[in-house]
Order: C-alpha cells, then sequence, then structure tokens
C-alpha cells in the first residue's frame, strides 16, 4: 500500500478527530464539574450546526465567523438550560438525570424537525472543496481550519480554567464541592457558567463541522454517542484527554477503513471503548476516583 | 332513558340495530367500490427522504390524471416509511388496517420487501415502484408485483449501455474501480457485477478495486483515497443521493479525476439536489438507468399535470422517481377499472393480466405485463448524464436528448 495513502488517511484522521474532540471537550468539562452526563450533547451540536446554516443562509455569515454569535447565544442558553432545569436534578439519583436528558434530547430532535424538516441542508463556501498539496499529501482546507479551530478553543478554554479567577473557581467546585461551598463561591452561579461553556465548545464544533457535514435532525443521537465514546477513551472530566480521544478515534477509524474495511470504522473505535474499560476504566488521561 | 327501556322499546332498540349492522356492510361494499384507496409508502424523512419525497410527486398527481383517463376514482393513503424497515412495515400493517385496497411502494428494496411480507400475509396486493432486489419477486407470492427491472436485469441494461458509451465517444478504458452502498440494493448490484461483467464480451475493462460504504456515511475520506489509489480509469459507481454528494466532494478535495464517473443503475446522480448542492462538480456524471420515455403519450399527460403541481419544479429532476410511482398507481387504477372490485384476490387477479401499452406507460420499457413471478420483464434503462444543469437522456440514440461526452472535459490524461 502506498506511504502517501497511508499518511493523506492518518491526516485526514487527525485534523476529523480533533473537531469530534472538541465536540467531546464540552461533555467532559460539563461532566467534570456539574457531574451531570448531558446526553443532548449531539442534539445540542445539531441546533448550532443549523444555526450556522441559517445564518449563511441569511447573511452569507461564514460559519467561522458566525462561531461569535453562536456561541455567545450558546453560553446563555446553556447557563440558563442549567439553572431553570439541570439544577434541580443535580442531587437527584443519576437516572433521574439520565431520563431528564433524554427527554431534552428526544424534543431537540423532534423540534429540529418541525421547524426545518427532514432535508439535509448545508452551506457552501469558496474554500469548501479546497486542499493543499505538499508533494503527494493532500489536506482538505476545511478540515484542516476547522481543526484549528478546535486547537484554539481548547487552548483558550485551558487558558481560562488555569488563570482565571472564575476559572479557578470552576476547578475549586470540581475538586472539593463541600470546600468551594464552605469558602462561600456561589456554586450554583459556577455550574451555569461551567454549562454554558460547555455549550460554547458544543456551538463551535457544530459551526465547524457545519462545512464538514450536511447536517439533519437525525444527526444528533450519533454524535452524542461519538462523544461518549470519545470522553471515556480520553477520561471523562479530562480537557486534554477528550482531544486525544477525539484524535484516537478519528486516526483508528480512518486505518481501520484503510485496512480493514469502510464498514469495519465503527467496529475498530467500540473495540477500543471496551479495552479502555477493561483495562484504564478511568480512561487514558482520567483520574482514579 | 332507562325507564323508558321497556321490552317493547328494547326489541325496536334490536330490531334497528340488525338492520344497521345488516346494511353496514353493504355500505363498505358501495363505498369500495366508488373509490380505490391506494397506500403509498415511501421514505419521506430519513436519508432517502429526498428520494421518497420525490417518488411522491408521481403519486400525488396521479388521482387527477386517472381520474381523466381511466374514470376511476383514487384516494392515496399516505405513509412516511422514515427508510426505515420496520417502520415500513408498521406503516404497511396499519394501511391496511384503515382500509387500503392495494399498497405501491417503497422505492428501497428492504422496505418494499417488509411490505411485500405483510401484503402477502393480510392478502393485500402490492405493487412495487421503485426497487431491485430481485427475491421480492423469487417468494411465490400471489399478491406482490413489480413493474421495476431487477437488479441483474438493472445492472445487464447498465453495463450494456456503459459499453455503449465507450463506442459512442471512440473511448475504451482498461481499468475501474468499483464503488457501492452496503445496503439491501447495493449488496444485491454488486454480486450482480461480480457474476455478469466477465461475461460481457462488449466490455473490457478491470475492476482493480471493490470498496462498500455504508450509504448514510458522512465521512468518505478513506473511502475515496482507497479508490483514488487504484488509479483507475474511470468509477464505476452504484450509489444513492446523499452518500453521492459527500462522494463526489471528497474527489474534488483530493483532486481525484478519472475519465468519469458511470453508474450502471442506480439513483443519486441524476437528480436535482446533486446538482443543487454540487454545481458544476455535479457535470457529465453519467447514470445508465431507468427512466422515462420522454417520447412517450402518457409523458407529456402526466408532464402536464407535473408543471401544474409543480410548477417551480422540473420534470427531468423527478422523472424516473415520478414515472415508476404513477405507472404503478396506474396499474392498480387500471386493474380496478377492468376488475369493478376492490376485493383483494379479484383485484390481484386483474393486476395479473395487465396488459398496458408502451404508448400509455411513463417508465421507459416495453409493454407492461407481469410474468408467473409478478415480475414486469422488457424495463429498459438509458444513459442519463448532467449537462447544463440538467439530466438529459444521451443514449440510446432513439431517445437522446443531447450528445455524451466521455471523458469528463476535466480528465488529464
Amino acid at each position: 500500500m502506498p506511504i502517501d495513502l497511508i499518511v493523506n488517511v492518518v491526516i485526514a484522521g487527525v485534523l476529523t478527530g480533533l473537531v469530534y474532540g472538541l465536540m467531546a471537550l464540552g461533555l467532559s468539562v460539563i461532566f467534570g464539574v456539574v457531574r451531570v452526563v448531558n446526553f443532548a450533547h449531539g442534539e445540542m451540536m445539531t441546533i448550532a450546526m443549523y444555526a450556522a446554516v441559517m445564518l449563511f443562509a441569511m447573511l452569507k455569515l461564514d460559519p467561522f465567523l458566525a462561531i461569535v454569535p453562536v456561541a455567545a447565544a450558546f453560553f446563555v442558553l446553556g447557563y440558563l438550560l442549567q439553572r431553570a432545569l439541570i439544577n434541580p436534578f443535580i442531587t437527584r439519583p443519576e437516572h433521574s438525570q439520565f431520563m431528564l436528558l433524554v427527554a431534552v434530547a428526544i424534543v431537540l430532535v423532534n423540534g429540529m424537525l418541525m421547524i426545518f424538516g427532514p432535508d439535509a441542508r448545508n452551506v457552501q463556501t469558496d474554500y469548501q472543496l479546497d486542499s493543499f498539496a505538499i508533494g503527494p499529501i493532500l489536506i482538505d482546507a476545511a478540515r484542516l481550519y476547522a481543526a484549528a479551530t478546535a486547537l484554539v478553543t481548547t487552548a483558550l478554554l485551558f487558558l481560562f480554567f488555569r488563570y482565571t479567577l472564575t476559572g479557578k473557581a470552576i476547578r475549586a467546585c470540581a475538586d472539593n464541592y463541600l470546600g468551594a461551598k464552605v469558602v462561600g463561591l456561589n456554586i450554583r452561579h459556577l455550574y451555569g457558567l461551567t454549562f454554558g461553556l460547555g455549550a460554547i465548545c458544543v456551538a463551535v464544533a457544530g459551526c465547524a463541522m457545519s462545512i464538514l457535514l450536511e447536517v439533519t435532525p437525525q444527526l444528533g443521537p450519533v454524535y452524542t454517542l461519538l462523544a461518549f465514546v470519545i470522553v471515556i477513551v480520553g477520561g471523562l472530566g479530562s480537557m486534554g484527554g477528550a482531544l486525544l480521544g477525539g484524535v484516537l478515534i478519528g486516526v483508528s477509524e480512518a486505518l481501520a477503513g484503510l485496512f480493514i474495511a469502510p464498514s469495519a470504522k465503527s467496529m475498530v473505535s467500540f473495540g477500543l471503548l471496551i479495552l479502555v474499560l477493561l483495562f484504564r476504566p478511568q480512561g487514558l488521561l482520567g483520574r482514579k476516583s | 332513558m332507562s325507564n323508558s327501556m321497556n321490552r317493547r322499546n328494547f326489541n325496536k332498540l334490536v330490531a334497528a340495530s340488525a338492520t344497521v349492522a345488516g346494511i353496514a356492510p353493504f355500505g363498505i361494499v358501495r363505498a369500495q367500490s366508488r373509490k380505490l384507496k391506494v397506500g403509498v409508502l415511501l421514505p419521506r424523512s430519513g436519508f432517502q427522504a429526498l428520494i421518497g419525497q420525490s417518488c411522491q410527486k408521481g403519486a400525488d398527481l396521479a388521482p387527477e390524471v386517472l381520474k381523466g383517463l381511466l374514470g376511476v376514482d383514487v384516494e392515496l393513503m399516505n405513509a412516511d416509511t422514515e427508510t426505515n424497515v420496520d417502520v415500513a412495515r408498521n406503516r404497511a400493517e396499519r394501511l391496511i388496517q384503515e382500509g387500503a385496497n392495494v399498497l405501491v411502494g417503497a422505492f428501497d428494496s428492504g422496505q418494499s420487501a417488509a411490505i411485500a411480507q405483510v401484503a402477502e400475509q393480510r392478502g393485500i396486493p402490492h405493487i412495487v415502484n421503485i426497487a431491485a432486489a430481485p427475491q421480492i419477486t423469487e417468494q411465490g407470492y400471489k399478491y406482490v408485483f413489480r413493474n421495476f427491472p431487477i437488479a441483474p436485469e438493472l445492472l445487464r441494461n447498465g453495463l450494456v449501455l456503459t459499453g455503449e458509451v465507450f463506442k459512442a465517444t471512440n473511448t475504451s478504458p482498461k481499468t475501474a474501480v468499483f464503488m457501492h452502498v452496503n445496503d439491501t440494493f447495493g449488496q444485491a448490484m454488486a454480486r450482480g457485477v461480480g457474476a455478469i461483467l466477465p461475461k460481457m464480451d462488449s466490455l473490457h475493462f478491470k475492476i482493480l478495486d471493490t470498496i462498500a460504504y455504508d450509504p448514510a456515511a458522512k465521512d468518505l475520506t478513506v473511502e475515496v483515497s482507497k479508490a483514488k489509489a487504484a488509479n483507475a480509469d474511470f468509477l464505476l459507481l452504484v450509489c444513492r443521493l446523499n452518500d453521492a454528494i459527500v462522494l463526489r466532494r471528497e474527489m474534488v478535495k483530493q483532486r481525484w479525476n478519472p475519465m468519469g464517473i458511470i453508474s450502471p443503475g442506480s439513483p443519486g446522480l441524476y437528480e436535482e439536489q446533486y446538482t443543487k448542492s454540487l454545481g458544476k462538480y455535479a457535470e457529465y456524471a453519467i447514470c445508465n438507468t431507468v427512466w422515462y420515455n420522454p417520447r412517450s403519450e402518457m409523458t407529456k399527460i402526466v408532464g402536464a399535470a407535473f408543471r401544474k403541481h409543480n410548477p417551480k419544479e422540473e420534470l427531468a429532476f423527478h422523472g424516473a422517481n415520478v414515472g415508476y410511482t404513477f405507472d404503478a398507481i396506474m396499474i392498480a387504477a387500471d386493474a380496478y377499472a377492468r376488475a369493478k372490485s376492490a376485493d383483494p384476490t379479484v383485484l390481484a387477479e386483474a393486476i395479473r393480466q395487465t396488459n398496458i401499452p408502451v404508448a400509455r406507460r411513463m417508465s421507459l420499457g416495453g409493454p407492461i405485463k407481469f410474468n408467473a413471478k409478478g415480475q414486469v420483464e422488457g424495463n429498459l434503462s438509458a444513459a442519463i448524464q448532467n449537462q447544463g444543469g440538467l439530466p438529459r437522456v444521451t443514449l440510446p440514440a432513439e431517445f437522446s436528448e443531447a450528445k455524451i461526452v466521455f471523458p469528463s472535459p476535466d480528465y488529464k490524461a
């Protein structure tokens, strides 16, 4: 098999994996702090994709520029969703949280079907079908921009958590809930902010994905499942783990498609998931509870 | 009320009830004889939604056209299969419960096979509009009929036309890479290519690699990389719509310019959404597939009704879907007009005796006659090529609307 073919496929897998990682990052951040698993994650990303598509259709706004308004709107929505709907469930059993968010997911999918219909929608930018050639290696331009966006967003999130007072307060909540309460941190507000930040990750991933994929309402559950696989492989609650998990899944699926069969892609990613669950249940970069 | 219910009143009530109960069945029979209730099952949502909706356009205009032509009142009972075999089966059950006299559908082989099972069990005629898997009419079913070529026939016609394309353009590609969807239809077509191609003396190309892929795939990077690496002269493709768009985009991104894309008989390449989504990159794709007969009288009639119902749409983008779906409902209406009964057994027998001449069918082929298996033989294909933003018939010459172009203009040998 030609080496340039393998390199091309690996590069495509890495770039796709970074975008997957960004999407899963939101799930990981929310769980790491709020300890709630967002089962409507993929559906929220689908809404972000629709927002990007609509902004492009109405205002000709490039999806990468649409990130700013969509992320801002998602932050507000995420904050409100957490405060109004999810917060009362924080102390309830996990199955109650699960049912709540599955219900939210179903409402979102059907709402999108009612509003947008079943047809696939997309954006058509000038650079969408471009690629950069480095010798025999071809790099998909749109995928490269999307991956770069994923890296920048992750870096900004990392800096926020590391160097801002609010970020440190959120980390304190995640590390020691009782201690954070004792020192007088406004936990509810910080949980709301965290959910808003997770929603920003989803919004950025959705805008970037709208360049790569056509959006349909049914897209959500597929990406919710994918996000779970990624964060479990990378480590639930770990930011670096989400990106690593995304890249691992992206590359392993690409190589499985190349060396085994394209239909074996999912088999390999779920095989990887089983191995991680067996030998490192906390995920590759996760901490033992 | 209870006070007035003495023995005499009770007897009157029983007698009245008996009269109503006795008359009611006749009422049902009269209702059945006035209208033919056609249960139309199509994938109007899910990943086949666009094609399902395209087929639906053919169904929607049928009652009006058939009333004028045959004097038959057709009532459509529409059901969405959601591109899901189990939903198709459930919807078929429900349509029968709700009084459908005949079922039509469902574009997809898997869904059609599920509906056929239900129709056979319940003894209600099912006319398949579009579905190529041979097994649908190989089960010995008595109530299942199909006016659409089976995969080997579709494929043979498509491959013969591929040879005709090469002959008409004085080209002789030596190699191909074969990509196909891995659903029921795609698998049947792939088996057919393996069985038929080696026996065709008119075709001299060799398949270097065969790549199956998921028709619901959102990313075909790896598949296209593999296909490109085969370095074949042209791409032989059995696709659906959405995957065809994803695949063509990926070809452009990976700068893969084979001599052309030729489909030996599948949807996708000639559809409006393909052209809308891809613009200039949709041009010159060739699909050797079932089509509508642009010269038929029925096409003129249906075409006029289509423009009335869909003033902003081009018939060319929906012709095959509209033609075969309309023809399926026409077969039911024609049988009903002859049988003068909606009794399923009588209707099925009348469908079996169908003999619709070429001029009265919209789809391309000979007279519509069912063989002992319930299959129409002699359906034809045409080489359709996207030119100037529209799918045009390029071969056979007697139906052609434009000259075939092969290799594609951006091909560099």
